[in-house]
């Protein structure tokens, strides 16, 4: 970013197309970044207004009005309350439905009476003859006294009008308020606030009492003049609400003259779909049958990919590792680097392909219904309507969900839902489950159609979601937060999606996780490679140990290898770690291997198959030695004589990692989001806890 | 005459597909937020579809299609007109 770049700022209502002017703007362009000290995501992009000209502009979360009521809106006042030269926005992009222009000019009246430069992009002006709509433009511009574009950002139409807008509107500086808030409602008590500094326009000083945000340019004597202001609270509610019908009562006035909408054009297509996704018994078939299709389509379409990425993965380390000179550096690289990333990943196929069907069903505007069906039920368990979409999203990765619960109001209610989140079933438990399952139950069918083992994996989906549902109940009991349960919720028109938009909200959302699960995975990784591949003094002599063992003289070259690993491995930090930890897991089933696998997962629960494949040093690209999945089938328990991985173990496990909270990456977010280690490690302990006790019951009913 | 052309009640006793009008009274009562939204004292409000539990309702007012709980559309004050052939 240059010096000379225009800064624009770009707000509007969500469901405006607010979204698709950003990548119409930017292009790929985009990055996402941090709002210094919160933790909701700024999304910046670079845009070519003319050959000379740049801007920069940052696309601010949806929102109906400056006053916020979650933390995402909340990003907007703090925005435009900035009067730090390099932060403050320089011209203001306000994007309106031409559907809905009435409701979205309240907002254009906030941000107009801030006195910064505003451009008007009117969009979806491609549906107006279908909707009847006609609007006087010359007059609107006048009326509002600022720069209006018409748009259609789907179609492409219109944006370089919106680029000559900013610069025309950037060049002229000039800003006026369009409402002003004093003379309607109480001229000498907003004369009285006007008259605490004239650095602010009264807009500004209006909004810094009514939600006390104050910018760092406040000195301590205007801010304790404004908070005076703040005493008599009922009455500064009373006249935010006259401030509201009398913004309304102008945009009227306004639009009466400039703007004609035909109703008798007004197509029932939303009426007709209501009908059916609202239905009250079809609504929660089409709901859940759409959820079916696209976990059954998430294993479809990710196996291929997954595969691929592991395999080059594999292949990667195995040339690095003949083509580099052995050394700890080229061990490292080879068994903790290149492992990790592989680790970070191999998940993004599933990831991805959650993420898209999630952005298809908020485009089109049918999750609105799913939280307007939901809403109900899912208050009775203190979580809220739109606790649907994280607790959906969950099933793919539990941090970019968690960062979807951003929008819910209530904090109580948010809360609940990121503490329970991490009990439906994400992507890194599905290989746990795979292989154990592969284990421990028949490939057979049941009632002549059904798969077994497919039938015991969609069990444990519906478990997850049990859980993280009881749970929430047993929080909304127990948790004593006052918080106020606030639910509007717009329901939008039904829009086909556009694939521009879904493109990039699939690429933001894997971009995250990549970022934020990648880094921790990949530390771990590290740190268990060290711990692994180290231990006390006599680990050096391990070794010489073994191939001194007399015991050990007739085994080939490749099964010696082999056992000096394992032994390395027993002998290691991480080895001496999991026999430590073995009398606390024994009456789970659990041997010290198992445990090693149990301390690894807290990288990443998949990583527990790759823990088990070093521990019994399998070679899975070579034909001849057995696949891990044969070599635990082969493992046996030296006490009992029975297999390792038998009914009883297996369930046990299964059940540990349905349960336990092994994602640090979580842990992470959750003390992002919260601002507090208090959840994170109350999820830790309470999910550990319940893991440690349904396991032991579970392996002690089974054996 | 016009008490019983009108009756006052709220959003919340609105049948399916009734319509009824934000008595001004009601101000107080309706949340800034839907104000914003557009749910301001003297608009046509109608009820469009309520939610299988009867929680929440779905209503259009002001061109705005908003699902608000019945918690809070039992406090907006509505003016409902009655069915002449009565």
């Amino acid at each position: 970013m240059s010096k000379n770049d225009i800064k624009v700022a770009l707000i509007g209502n969500p469901n405006t197309g607010k979204t698709s002017l950003f990548n119409q703007l930017t292009g790929l362009n985009q990055k996402v970044g941090n709002y210094p000290g919160v933790t909701v995501d700024k999304k910046e992009g670079l845009s070519k207004l003319s050959p000379t000209q740049n801007a920069v502009i940052t696309d601010l979360p949806g929102t109906y009005s400056i006053n916020p009521t979650s933390i995402d809106e909340s990003i907007v006042l703090k925005t435009l309350l900035k009067k730090d030269i390099k932060e403050s926005p320089d011209v203001i992009l306000v994007v309106a439905d031409v559907e809905n222009l009435k409701r979205n000019l309240l907002l254009f009246s906030q941000i107009k009476d801030l006195e910064i430069p505003t451009v008007l992009a009117i969009n979806m002006v491609d549906q107006m003859n279908r909707k009847g709509i006609t609007i006087d433009l010359s007059l609107l511009k006048k009326q509002l006294n600022t720069e209006v574009v018409l748009i259609s950002a789907r179609k492409n139409e219109g944006i370089n009008d919106v680029k000559a807008a900013i610069i025309r509107c950037h060049v002229a500086a000039k800003a006026s308020p369009l409402c002003g808030v004093d003379h309607k409602i109480d001229p000498d008590y907003f004369m009285k606030l006007k008259e605490i500094s004239s650095d602010y326009s009264l807009y500004e000083l209006w909004l810094m009492v009514t939600q006390s945000n104050f910018p760092e340019t406040v000195t301590k004597e205007e801010k304790e003049k404004l908070l005076a202001f703040k005493q008599d609270v009922s009455k500064v509610k009373k006249y935010q609400h006259k401030e509201t019908i009398y913004r309304y009562q102008e945009i009227n006035k306004i639009l009466k003259k400039t703007y004609i909408i035909d109703k008798s054009k007004a197509t029932d297509l939303r009426a007709r779909l209501d009908k059916i996704f609202t239905h009250k018994i079809f609504g929660y078939v089409f709901f859940v049958f759409l959820l079916f299709i696209i976990f059954q389509s998430i294993f479809d379409w990710a196996t291929l990919p997954m595969d691929l990425i592991d395999g080059t993965f594999a292949e990667i380390s195995d040339f690095a590792k003949n083509n580099l000179p052995t050394g700890v550096l080229t061990d490292l690289l080879t068994e903790g680097v290149i492992p990790g990333i592989g680790g970070v990943l191999i998940f993004i196929p599933q990831i991805a392909i959650l993420f898209l069907f999630i952005a298809i069903l908020e485009e089109t505007g049918y999750m609105s219904r799913v939280v307007f069906l939901m809403d109900k039920i899912m208050r009775r368990f203190g979580m809220n309507g739109k606790s649907i979409v994280p607790l959906i999203s969950g099933t793919a990765c539990a941090i970019p969900a968690i960062m979807a619960t951003r929008t819910i109001p209530s904090w109580k209610e948010r809360l609940i839902t990121i503490l329970v989140t991490p009990f439906t079933t994400c992507s890194a438990r599905l290989p746990v489950y795979a292989i154990l399952i592969s284990l421990i139950i028949p490939d057979t069918k049941i009632f002549g159609f059904l798969n077994l083992q497919g039938f015991v994996l969609l069990l444990l989906y519906a478990l997850g979601f049990a859980t993280a549902i009881l749970a929430a109940y047993i929080l909304h009991k127990t948790l004593k937060i006052k918080s106020k349960s606030f639910f509007v919720v717009e329901m939008p028109n039904y829009k086909l999606p556009s694939i521009k938009n879904i493109f990039y909200e699939v690429l933001e959302k894997t971009k995250t996780f990549v970022l934020e699960a990648g880094k921790i995975i990949l530390a771990l990784s590290i740190i268990l490679w060290f711990l692994a591949s180290n231990g006390p003094s006599s680990f050096e002599n391990v070794e010489k140990n073994t191939v001194q063992n007399p015991l050990n003289q007739y085994l080939s070259e490749k099964e010696l290898q082999q056992k000096i690993a394992s032994a390395e491995l027993e002998n290691s930090y991480i080895g001496i770690l999991g026999k430590t930890i073995e009398p606390s897991i024994r009456p789970l089933g659990y041997d010290w291997k198992i445990g090693i696998a149990l301390i690894t997962s807290f990288a990443a629960r998949e990583v527990f198959v790759g823990t088990l494949a070093t521990i019994y040093s399998v070679e899975a690209d070579d034909e001849k030695t057995a696949t891990i999945k044969e070599k635990m089938a082969t493992e046996v328990n030296p006490i009992t004589g029975e297999k390792r991985f038998n009914f009883p173990v297996g369930m046990s496990l299964l059940v540990f990692y349905a349960f336990a909270m092994q994602c640090m990456a979580t842990l992470a977010i959750v003390k992002r989001e919260t601002k507090s280690w208090r959840w994170p490690l109350i999820q830790l302990f309470g999910m550990g806890f319940l893991a440690y006790i349904s396991s032991f019951i579970t392996y002690q009913i089974l054996s | 005459m016009l008490s019983k052309l009108y009756s006052l009640s709220t959003i919340a006793t609105l049948q399916k597909g009734e319509i009824g009008y934000i008595s001004e009274e009601s101000l107080d009562f309706i949340p800034l937020k839907l104000l914003e939204m557009g749910c301001l004292p003297g608009a046509e409000v109608e009820l469009v579809q309520i939610a299988p539990l009867k929680d929440p309702l779905y209503i259009c007012v002001n061109g705005s299609h908003l699902a608000i709980r019945e918690e809070t559309a039992s406090k907006i004050q509505i003016l409902k007109v009655n069915s002449l052939d009565v």
